[in-house]
C-alpha cells in the first residue's frame, strides 16, 4: 500500500507563546518546534498499516525550509520518505494550504492519506478535509478506530453527546485521527540513525501554481483576557460548600 | 447581508447552539437570517427556527444516516447558499457543523474559521475572534471571498426569541451522486452522556480523583447541577474516563457558564481548554496548585470531602 501522511511543525505545547512586535504574529524565538500531535498518531497509524499489509509511508509538509528538522523526526519514526513543499516562510489560509497539500499528493498515488485531526497551532480542523475535496476524496475525521478491508476503510467517528459513528469510506480517503487511536512510537536510536540517510523530496510552492487570494485574513492577535482573581473560600468542607452554594447563586451561575 | 445558518436539531426541536446562532445572526446590522437543515423539517421544527430569528428554511432531503453525512449534506447546503445569496454561511463549531463547513468552504475555494468565540460584521465585512496556540492567544480575523464561512462554538451567545413569523420552508435537492463513504451505524457509546461542547455547566476531575470508581463521587455533583463530566489529560491517560471527556489542548476547548475544577492542578494544557468558562471553580489539597490562578472561587480541600458536601449543598440549594 502507498501510504500518505499529512505532517504539520508546530509550537510544542508546552512552548510559552509571545506575541511579536507587529501584533499580529508569533515571536517564534523561544519556541520548540515538534510534530502536531494529532500528526503524530496520524503517522503511527501510517506505519501499523505498513507493517500489516506491506507498502510505502510517505510523510507531506507545507511549510518553511526549518521543518525538515521536524520531517527528520518523522523519518526516525519510521516514515519512508518526506515531501516538503517550501512556502519561503509565508503564512497560508487553510484552502492555499489544502491546495498546495492536494497538489503534492496528486501525483503519489496514495491508497490511503492519513493526518492529524486539527493542528494544536492554528486550531483550523479543515485542512485535510480540504485535501479531500480538492481530490475528490471522501474523508472521515475525526476517527477514533479503524480497519481495512477489501479497498475500504471502516472508521469509527465521535459524534455529538458521545455518540459513535461507524463510517464505511473506499479507499483512497482521508482519515482525520483522534486521540486514543493509537499510542504514537517512541524515536529509536536506530531510527534516529537511519533518518539520516533518508530522502526529503523539497519543493517551491511558488513552482506549484498560482496561490488563489486568500479569504481569511488575521488582522489582530492579543493575549486572552486575565481574571480578577480567586477568592478563596475557608472553613469546614461543609461550611465552605454551602457558602460556595449560595455565591454561585449570587452570580447566577446556578 | 444574508446569512445562512446550519440548523441542527433532534426528536426535540433546535439544538440550543442552533437557538444561540440564529439569535445572533438576526441581531447583527441589516442581516436576513435563512436556516439550512440536514432531513425533513416539520411544521414545528420551522416555527422555532423563525421565532429565534429564521425568515426562510430550506432543507435537504435524506436517506438513511446520510442527514448525519458531512459528505453528502455539502452539495445541498452549497445549493441553498446559492438560493439565498448568503454572504456569510454560520454552523455551530459541533462535530456535525464543522465538518459539513470545512467540506462545503472548501468546495467553494474558501475555508471557514473554525471555532469562533465572537463574531461581528464592521463596515459591511465579517470579523471573527477566536483562540489559536490552544487557547493560549486569541485571533481577530477578517473574512473576505463573495462567501464567508464561520463555525461558532456553543454558549458563546444567549438564545432568545425574537420573532414569531412562520418561515417559507423550501427543500433543496443538491446532487444525489455516491459519496464514497456510508455511515453504516450510530452507537451510542455512553447512553445519556451530556457532551462537554454543548453543556453549560462542566464537572470536572484530575488525577487526584484516584480511580474510575472515585468518578462516580464527581458524577454524583455533576448530576445535582445537570452538568456534564469533563476531565483533565492526566485522568484520561490513567484510564479513569473516555478522551469524550477530555477538556485542553489535545481534548475539546470548553466554555460553560460555570465549571468547576476538582483535583486538576491547572497545566496550560489543561486550563487553555477551559479558561473561557464564565465562572470558574477550583477544588484542590494544595492551595499553591496553579489552577488557584485561572479560578473566580476556590477551596483548598481534600475532594474527597469537599465534592459530596457541595453536591448537598446544591441540592438543597436547588430545591428551595
Amino acid at each position: 500500500m502507498k501510504i500518505g501522511v499529512l505532517l504539520k511543525e508546530v509550537p510544542d505545547t508546552e512552548s510559552p507563546i509571545q506575541i511579536a512586535q507587529d501584533g499580529s504574529s508569533i515571536s517564534f524565538e523561544r519556541v520548540q518546534w515538534v510534530i502536531n500531535p494529532y500528526d503524530e498518531i496520524a503517522l503511527e497509524e501510517a506505519l501499523r498499516l505498513r507493517e500489516a499489509s506491506g507498502g510505502e509511508v510517505l510523510t507531506v509538509t507545507v511549510g518553511p525550509a526549518r521543518a525538515k528538522d521536524t520531517l527528520r523526526k518523522g523519518l526516525a519514526m519510521g516514515a519512508d520518505r518526506a515531501i516538503l513543499v517550501d512556502t519561503g516562510g509565508a503564512s497560508l489560509d487553510p484552502f492555499n494550504a489544502a491546495r498546495l497539500l492536494a497538489k503534492a499528493c496528486e501525483t503519489c498515488g496514495f491508497d490511503v492519506i492519513f493526518a492529524g485531526k486539527l493542528a494544536t497551532d492554528d486550531g483550523w480542523g479543515q485542512v485535510h478535509i480540504g485535501v479531500a475535496e480538492i481530490m475528490g476524496l471522501p474523508h472521515v475525521s475525526p476517527v477514533e478506530r479503524i480497519e481495512f478491508d477489501d479497498g475500504e476503510a471502516i472508521a469509527t467517528r465521535a459524534a455529538e453527546g458521545g455518540v459513535k459513528e461507524i463510517v464505511r469510506a473506499r479507499l483512497p480517503a482521508v482519515i482525520g485521527c483522534e486521540k486514543g487511536l493509537n499510542e504514537p512510537r517512541y524515536v529509536s536510536l536506530p531510527g534516529i540513525m537511519k533518518a539520516r540517510s533518508k530522502p526529503i523530496d523539497v519543493k517551491d510552492a511558488s513552482e506549484r501554481g498560482e496561490a488563489s487570494a486568500p479569504t481569511i485574513v488575521r488582522s489582530g492577535l492579543s493575549e486572552p483576557p486575565v481574571r480578577g482573581g480567586v477568592r478563596m473560600i475557608e472553613g469546614a468542607p461543609q461550611t465552605a460548600a454551602d457558602e460556595l452554594a449560595r455565591l454561585l447563586r449570587e452570580v447566577g451561575a446556578l | 447581508m444574508r446569512i445562512l445558518v446550519i440548523a441542527e436539531h433532534d426528536a426535540n426541536g433546535a439544538k440550543r447552539h442552533t437557538r444561540e446562532l440564529l439569535r445572533k445572526a438576526a441581531s447583527l446590522d441589516d442581516c436576513e437570517v435563512g436556516a439550512f437543515a440536514a432531513g425533513p423539517v416539520d411544521e414545528s421544527l420551522a416555527e422555532e427556527l423563525g421565532r429565534f430569528g429564521a425568515t426562510k428554511v430550506y432543507h435537504a432531503p435524506s436517506e438513511g444516516n446520510s442527514c448525519r453525512s458531512s459528505l453528502a449534506m455539502a452539495a445541498p447546503l452549497r445549493d441553498a447558499a446559492a438560493a439565498w445569496e448568503a454572504g456569510l454561511v454560520l454552523a455551530s463549531a459541533t462535530p456535525f457543523g464543522q465538518d459539513l463547513l470545512a467540506r462545503a468552504s472548501m468546495r467553494l475555494g474558501a475555508g471557514m474559521a473554525s471555532d469562533c468565540t465572537a463574531l461581528w460584521i464592521d463596515d459591511g465585512a465579517v470579523r471573527v475572534r477566536r483562540p489559536v496556540y490552544g487557547g493560549t492567544a486569541t485571533e481577530e480575523l477578517l473574512l473576505g471571498g463573495c462567501t464567508s464561512f464561520a463555525a461558532v462554538r456553543p454558549n458563546a451567545f444567549e438564545a432568545t426569541e425574537c420573532r414569531a413569523r412562520q418561515p417559507e420552508v423550501v427543500e433543496v435537492e443538491g446532487e444525489t451522486s455516491d459519496t464514497g463513504a456510508v455511515i453504516e451505524r450510530v452507537e451510542e457509546a455512553e447512553p445519556g452522556m451530556v457532551d462537554i461542547g454543548e453543556a453549560t455547566r462542566i464537572v470536572a476531575g484530575g488525577r487526584a480523583v484516584g480511580s474510575a470508581e472515585n468518578f462516580g463521587l464527581l458524577g454524583e455533583l455533576a448530576q445535582s447541577i445537570g452538568a456534564a463530566l469533563g476531565a483533565s489529560r492526566a485522568a484520561v491517560d490513567e484510564g479513569y474516563i473516555s478522551h469524550d471527556h477530555q477538556v485542553g489542548q489535545t481534548g475539546r476547548v470548553v466554555a460553560p457558564s460555570l465549571y468547576i475544577a476538582c483535583g486538576i492542578s491547572g497545566s496550560i494544557q489543561h486550563v487553555s481548554g477551559m479558561r473561557d468558562s464564565k465562572v470558574i471553580v477550583a477544588i484542590n489539597t494544595d492551595p499553591e496548585a496553579p489552577i488557584f490562578t485561572r479560578a473566580d472561587y476556590g477551596i483548598a480541600g481534600d475532594l474527597f470531602e469537599v465534592v459530596p458536601a457541595l453536591t448537598r449543598s446544591f441540592r438543597k440549594l436547588l430545591q428551595e
